[in-house]
């Protein structure tokens, strides 16, 4: 029996898939806890959520989708053979990923500077509705974050591994299977975005 | 390739790109990463056996008899974790199921090879760090193996590195199901259908599944308790608006369908030696697959059984305890096509089939006290007794690790192409099925008496129950010395076992003992379904 060499394109999609599906139900677990806290504490919940800032919110939204969007025209640059277009828009994946985060420490530094983090003594002396909202709001967006930062990293070597020719036009998967990821990544952050700063 | 059989080396020879110790550490083949778990996750077994064998000592006798009741938390804990998180979970998928899933296929190897040896090394991260967070900080973690706040918040022990220890564990349970769902999808031989899959290989597809799906909840729940610790969040703090009950729901999404990552490779395992033993087709082949899935599935749906007295309100509690009982069908549905497979069969009572056999028995006692326990009435009673206690042991260790046993008994002339000594192993077996129930039958007496789990004292009312309790423990212990000697003995020493020892119907059996690189020599032919036994030849090498 020779070794097969060849490349199984489903299967590694396959495989893809179902890590997602386990993404999913990370976050999940989280969505969970959210919604029973909601039901518990609405009140809180919405006085609490009037303090975050939408204008951060909605920015970081508008810089996630055209992450996505430049992410899949990566992704058919390279289909097409067009290795610079696909590098060039890679690269600004990447761009957009790393401007959500600065972002993100620009928010959460305005509330840390106002004493609101989790265990502190302004915190504390809150209801305890609006304890558990800004405890949820830190755990859910520090998790989604560091996806984002995993995210970043993991496109940073697709692109080392498009300019070494390692992935081309005839075995994409790679780009591919990372777009996948990306976009998951993106579509959490979209239901986050509404539950802490927009229906509450 | 070769096709002169004499030169062709076997996996245990066919070190590859590197050699020595790297040759095993490094390696991408199925066969050698089965190996290195099937050794990890026995060595672990065995430190589990002797902190069992120190706590049975322990509760001889009322009050502190070798330990006291710091260091009996421990134990427990420690117990736990070992036995649940590093050996019964990676247990039969990540051991024989690496070893035989691509074989049964007719496959070369699992579908991501290096995802595979990477899921090895997450077990070995993972086992260090539960190690460190034994020896090292304020001593070892005393929450007991489920980690329930708000205790495990507050104690000072070294919960947190062990928590970290059992996230990077559930990463590697979800990385080898996720390789065994894609291998049965995309790796089988060209013309094998769905319903020609060896029933071990669909029990490792609805596991597959289960480790996906919910293990994740895990991995959330363990690292919330790391954030609690370290920021104080206060998520499940009452003192901060946070539900410890909301805890117990996390944990035991994944804990409860956990058991079924443990059990259901057994029930494969078993359905692959009861028919061949039998020598006759598996009854209801589909009902089999499909009930695997079924247990997965309802499984799923099941968890808060195990806080019937956590203060849920009683509608969830009778919706809990009714999907509780939906279990049972397809469980039964098992049970009742093994026994339909041995009817009118001609039974040849090999070790493996004793296993499997004692399976049978001790899973229905475990299945069957599981109902007492599931049921919201009389859980009422039972609850954190030692019912529970013996309940659990009868399903995992009579359960999964019979089933295990059974099948290292079955695939180990396959593994190592030498037969152990059949005498010493029923005897062992017999020795192991008398110790099993002498050591856990008194546990589901004494928890209807009312002596509650974790403790390490008791009244003297207890005491005779777990007199022959601990008596029992000593028989185990006898009895899994006997056994392992025995094939340790059998890998030194045994006979040649040529490729088809029990005239088995599936792949495995078709090609070397042991097999080599590459699994086949030449591409395997399917000529026969996984349990058609007309026309199997006696395999002249061994008589």
């Amino acid at each position: 029996m020779t070794h097969n060499t060849n490349k199984d394109y489903t299967g590694a999609k396959i495989g893809m898939w179902l890590f997602l599906f386990t993404e999913i139900i990370l976050f999940g677990g989280l969505f969970v806890l959210y919604s029973v806290y909601l039901h518990r504490y609405p009140d809180e919940f919405h006085l609490a959520g009037q303090e975050l800032n939408v204008y951060f919110g909605t920015a970081n939204t508008l810089v996630l989708l055209t992450s996505s969007f430049s992410m899949a025209l990566s992704i058919t640059a390279l289909q097409k053979d067009n290795k610079k277009l696909c590098m060039i828009l890679l690269t600004i994946t990447m761009i957009l990923a790393c401007v959500f985060l600065v972002n993100k420490y620009f928010e959460w530094g305005a509330k840390i500077h106002h004493g609101i983090y989790p265990d502190s003594p302004a915190l504390l002396e809150r209801p305890k509705g609006e304890i558990i909202f800004f405890g949820l709001y830190y755990v859910m967006t520090g998790l989604h974050g560091l996806h984002v930062l995993i995210g970043a990293l993991i496109i940073f070597v697709v692109l080392v591994l498009v300019a070494k020719n390692k992935v081309t036009s005839s075995d994409f998967v790679a780009v591919e299977n990372t777009g996948l990821y990306w976009h998951l990544v993106d579509m959490v952050w979209i239901y986050l975005f509404p539950l802490f700063y927009l229906v509450v | 390739m070769n096709s002169s059989e004499s030169k062709t080396l076997s996996f245990w020879e066919d070190d590859g790109r590197f050699s020595g110790i790297f040759s095993w550490i490094f390696t991408t083949d199925h066969k050698r990463i089965g190996i290195l778990y099937l050794y990890s996750v026995l060595s672990l077994f065995a430190v589990g056996v002797v902190i069992g064998l120190l706590m049975r000592l322990e509760l001889i006798a009322p009050g502190s008899t070798i330990v006291g009741a710091q260091t009996y938390n421990a134990f427990f804990t420690v117990h736990g974790v070992i036995m649940i998180f590093l050996f019964v979970i990676p247990s039969i998928p990540a051991s024989l199921g690496n070893l035989f899933l691509p074989i049964q296929l007719g496959a070369e190897d699992v579908a991501f090879p290096r995802i595979n040896l990477l899921s090895w090394w997450l077990y070995i991260t993972g086992l260090i760090l539960i190690l460190i967070s034994l020896f090292t900080g304020q001593g070892a973690p005393d929450t007991g193996w489920t980690f329930y706040v708000p205790f495990s918040e507050y104690t000072t022990t070294n919960v947190n590195v062990a928590v970290l220890g059992v996230f990077i564990l559930g990463f590697s349970s979800i990385l080898t199901g996720l390789n065994f769902i894609t291998t049965i999808h995309r790796m089988r031989m060209p013309d094998m259908k769905w319903t020609q899959i060896p029933l071990f290989g669909w029990s490792l597809y609805a596991t597959g599944w289960i480790q996906v799906l919910a293990t994740p909840i895990l991995g959330i729940t363990v690292l919330l308790i790391f954030v609690e610790r370290t920021l104080g969040v206060g998520l499940f703090d009452p003192a901060k608006g946070g539900d410890p009950v909301l805890y117990q729901h996390l944990f035991w999404i994944y804990s409860h369908p956990a058991v079924y990552i443990m059990v259901v490779p057994a029930m494969g395992v078993v359905t692959e030696i009861i028919p061949v033993f039998a020598r006759k087709h598996i009854f209801g082949y589909k009902a089999i697959a499909l009930s695997s899935l079924a247990i997965a599935f309802a499984g799923s749906l099941v968890w808060a059984h195990h806080m019937f007295t956590s203060g849920m309100s009683d509608t969830a509690v009778m919706i809990f305890s009714f999907l509780t009982f939906i279990v049972a069908i397809p469980s039964a549905v098992k049970v009742f096509n093994w026994v339909a497979t041995l009817y009118k069969g001609s039974i040849v009572l090999e070790p493996p089939l004793l296993y499997a056999l004692a399976f049978i028995f001790l899973f229905s006692i475990g299945g069957l006290t599981g109902l007492v326990v599931g049921s919201a009435g009389t859980d009422i009673h039972v609850h954190d007794t030692y019912f529970v206690v013996g309940h659990f042991h009868y399903t995992i260790f009579g359960g999964t690790v019979f089933g295990m046993f059974g099948g290292l008994h079955y695939w180990f002339p396959k593994i190592y192409g030498k037969m152990y000594n059949k005498k010493v192993a029923t005897t062992a077996w017999g020795i192991l099925f008398i110790g099993f129930n002498v050591l856990y039958f008194p546990m589901l007496v004494l928890g209807i008496m009312g002596m509650p789990r974790r403790y390490f004292d008791y009244l003297p009312e207890y005491q005779l129950w777990h007199v022959v309790s601990t008596v029992g423990s000593w028989i185990v212990a006898v009895g899994l010395i006997l056994m392992f000697y025995n094939l340790y003995r059998g890998i030194k020493k045994g006979e040649p076992a040529g490729k088809n020892p029990w005239n088995a119907a599936t792949l495995e059996w078709t090609t070397l003992s042991p097999p080599p690189k590459l699994n086949f020599l030449e591409e395997p032919e399917l000529t026969r379904g996984p349990y058609e036994y007309k026309g199997i030849e006696d395999d002249a090498q061994y008589q």
